[in-house]
């Protein structure tokens, strides 16, 4: 009895992975068979071997590039990407494990970049922004299938100062459509993550009188229940009726979890790749020469520009790396920043680098040596 | 503690005794002493080498926290200023701990009492066999099983607790929400810790004398009679160490309480409500995001974890060693 319990569950875990793994080769094959002809020319390899270690939030996106990489390049290099976490990718890093990091944050300036900047000896450790993505405000209310929220309204749910669905904060935003009278469950995440940290840095930003907590990468906030990693907080948003949750686009998608559009001043935008990095171009470098970490405006207000965003970054030397070390970590990364590696982050969930911003980051590549 | 008692006779025993046997024999046993002191003192070595570790690499993290490391309730150690306590994190750990504590051990003194002297000794082989698989099953299923099957089922539970015993905090709700709480991660970790419980405590009841039980049922006892006065006092440090193994291992289960709890940095009594956490699942949720100072938090967390089972156990020892004198047994 209980056995056989167990083997539905192992089965229904089993089921999901082969799912979730169908879906990444599936939009690998597409992805891959429309642009390899572009970039069969353009990436310009290297041989031997890469190691890298970091960020889970990009690993799709790494898993993608590195399958294209090796396809285009042959057998004579290898990359491989761990997807370990931002802080202890950081770590491997600075412990000359890897040759460059994935991290959801850019080095912290009091503790983290000085090691790295040892570690890498001959010159600074820099960041580089090379993933975008756009966070998903996703709900599940029956009969409900388009939802407009504004900034305020989002503080106030997941604040726990908005507690029914046909408060007149959400209803105002909403006309024709019937809410519920029924009280809301906000999901959150129960574990440290990039995404959280940025969406609650788009709450202070943007209502700030209504978001008063602490940020970072653990949910402050009380009230609201926690899943443990995007697809913890999606699948106890699917099932659970009346509940709203912020997850990745991708996972949103893949779940199909109806979104809401947000608006933040301008009229209602929806989170796709274009409204995602229409706001991502935005972003200021705040960091010197080609170190580029950068501050996102989450308080955007240009129409059609979808203000949740987050960006990840690759980690490494910009000098000071093994003269073939660093040809390789060159190669690998001026595909990815290539127009043929940014396009295919669209195609997974992921939300392509443009503009000025663009620009520095294949700047800042070059430069590697 | 086994190791240290054998390793003291074997040292000290054959050297009166081998001039009869002769040089060989002497040395074997030499080595075989020494081999074994060595085993001993690699144990002590590796606890002392744990603590060591725990304390240099959470020390930086500590100096850095600008709150109090043991009253505050939040945990945001890669911030600046850096912040972060266990006080809820020691809230979560005990007080699920203890409600596993509640409903695991009186079923498993209950199913080891049946396996050992109630039922058919057949039968009574097979279903022992069935416990021990269950402390088999791997933590992870435990928590899937937990959050995907056992959730919606007690909720309603959860609900009456809360209608009729609702004067009591413990079971009042005041969000009427009864998922991811404490409560529920009590009775995960109560399943998960059953076999641990019973399988200790049957090895105990079946050690009962035999002539104690004989003479106790020849005298006409029935046999709850005969449980209660031959069976239970001579068990009772065996009992006891079952309950404090199954109390380590409640205290220290990660991914399960992981998976199953909201993880909140609040002290809330109405232990049905979403929240509360423990500081082995906290560890694995914010280790891999975690940078320097967050790694230094969370093993400073884990050094605490360590010394409270450490605690715990010893506790669990110290009770056994002044029962034993008076249990009865001899």
């Amino acid at each position: 009895m209980k056995i056989t319990r167990y083997g539905q569950l192992a089965g229904v875990a089993l089921v999901g992975t082969l799912a979730l793994a169908a879906c990444g080769s599936d939009t690998q094959n597409t992805a891959g068979g429309s642009s390899s002809p572009s970039g069969s020319s353009s990436i310009d390899c290297g041989t031997g071997s890469l190691k890298a270690s970091g960020s889970t939030a990009q690993a799709n996106a790494m898993s993608d590039w590195i399958n294209e990489y090796q396809t285009q390049c042959g057998s004579g290099v290898t990359v491989d990407y761990q997807g370990v976490g931002s802080g202890a990718g950081i770590t491997d890093f600075t412990n000359k494990q890897t040759d460059f990091a994935g991290s959801d944050s850019s080095l912290k300036p009091d503790s983290e970049q000085p090691k790295a900047d040892a570690r890498c000896s001959a010159g600074p450790a820099i960041n580089i922004p090379m993933v975008g993505g756009a966070i998903a405000i996703t709900y599940n209310v029956q009969g409900v299938s388009k939802l407009t929220l504004t900034s305020q309204a989002i503080a106030g749910i997941f604040a726990g100062k908005i507690t029914k669905w046909n408060d007149p904060a959400i209803a105002a935003a909403n006309p024709g459509v019937t809410l519920p009278g029924s009280a809301i469950i906000s999901f959150h995440r129960s574990d440290a993550s990039g995404t959280t940290d940025n969406f609650t840095q788009f709450l202070a930003a943007a209502a700030p009188d209504v978001w008063t907590f602490q940020l970072g990468k653990s949910w402050t906030a009380p009230g609201g229940q926690g899943g443990k990693g995007n697809d913890g907080v999606s699948t106890g948003v699917k099932g659970t009726p009346n509940s709203i949750g912020y997850v990745e686009l991708s996972y949103a998608q893949n779940n199909n979890l109806p979104v809401t559009a947000v608006d933040n001043g301008a009229g209602a935008v929806e989170p796709t790749a274009d409204t995602a990095s229409k706001a991502l171009g935005q972003a200021k470098i705040t960091g010197t020469g080609n170190n580029l970490p950068v501050k996102i405006n989450y308080n955007i207000k240009d129409a059609g520009a979808y203000p949740i965003v987050l960006v990840t970054y690759e980690i490494t030397c910009e000098k000071g790396l093994d003269a073939a070390q660093a040809k390789l970590v060159k190669s690998f990364l001026t595909y990815t920043a290539s127009d043929a590696g940014q396009s295919k982050l669209s195609t997974t969930g992921y939300v392509p680098i443009s503009g000025d911003l663009l620009t520095k980051v294949r700047s800042a590549i070059s430069a590697i040596s | 503690m086994t190791v240290t008692p054998t390793t003291t006779e074997s040292s000290s025993a054959p050297a009166p005794s081998s001039p009869i046997r002769g040089r060989s024999r002497r040395r074997g046993d030499q080595v075989f002493s020494t081999l074994s002191m060595l085993a001993g003192i690699l144990v002590l070595a590796i606890m002392a080498g744990i603590a060591i570790f725990l304390i240099i690499k959470a020390i930086p993290a500590l100096r850095v926290n600008t709150a109090n490391f043991l009253t505050t309730s939040a945990w945001l150690p890669d911030n600046t200023p850096s912040v972060f306590g266990i006080a809820a994190l020691a809230f979560g750990t005990v007080v699920s701990s203890l409600i596993a504590l509640l409903l695991a051990v009186p079923v498993g003194y209950g199913v080891a009492l049946a396996l050992a002297h109630y039922a058919p000794k057949r039968i009574a082989a097979a279903l022992a066999f069935v416990v021990d698989l269950l402390a088999a099953v791997p933590s992870i299923i435990f928590g899937l099983w937990g959050l995907a099957w056992l959730m919606p089922r007690t909720e309603g539970l959860f609900a009456w607790l809360d209608t009729h015993l609702g004067f009591i905090p413990i079971f009042h709700n005041t969000l009427g929400v009864y998922s991811r709480s404490l409560a529920l991660a009590g009775i995960v970790l109560a399943i998960m810790i059953l076999p641990t419980v019973s399988a200790i405590s049957r090895e105990v009841f079946v050690q009962a004398p035999p002539a104690h039980i004989e003479a106790s049922l020849a005298l006409g006892a029935t046999r709850w009679e005969m449980v209660r006065m031959a069976v239970l006092p001579f068990s009772k440090p065996g009992m006891i160490s079952a309950a404090m193994l199954g109390l380590g291992r409640a205290l220290g289960e990660t991914i399960a309480v992981a998976l199953v709890l909201s993880a909140t940095f609040q002290i809330n009594w109405h232990l049905t409500e979403p929240g509360g956490n423990t500081f082995a699942a906290n560890i694995a949720l914010k280790f891999n995001e975690a940078g320097i100072n967050g790694q230094g938090a969370l093993i400073a967390a884990g050094l605490v974890l360590f010394v409270l089972t450490l605690v715990v156990n010893v506790v669990a020892r110290l009770v056994i060693a002044r029962r034993a004198e008076f249990s009865g047994a001899n």
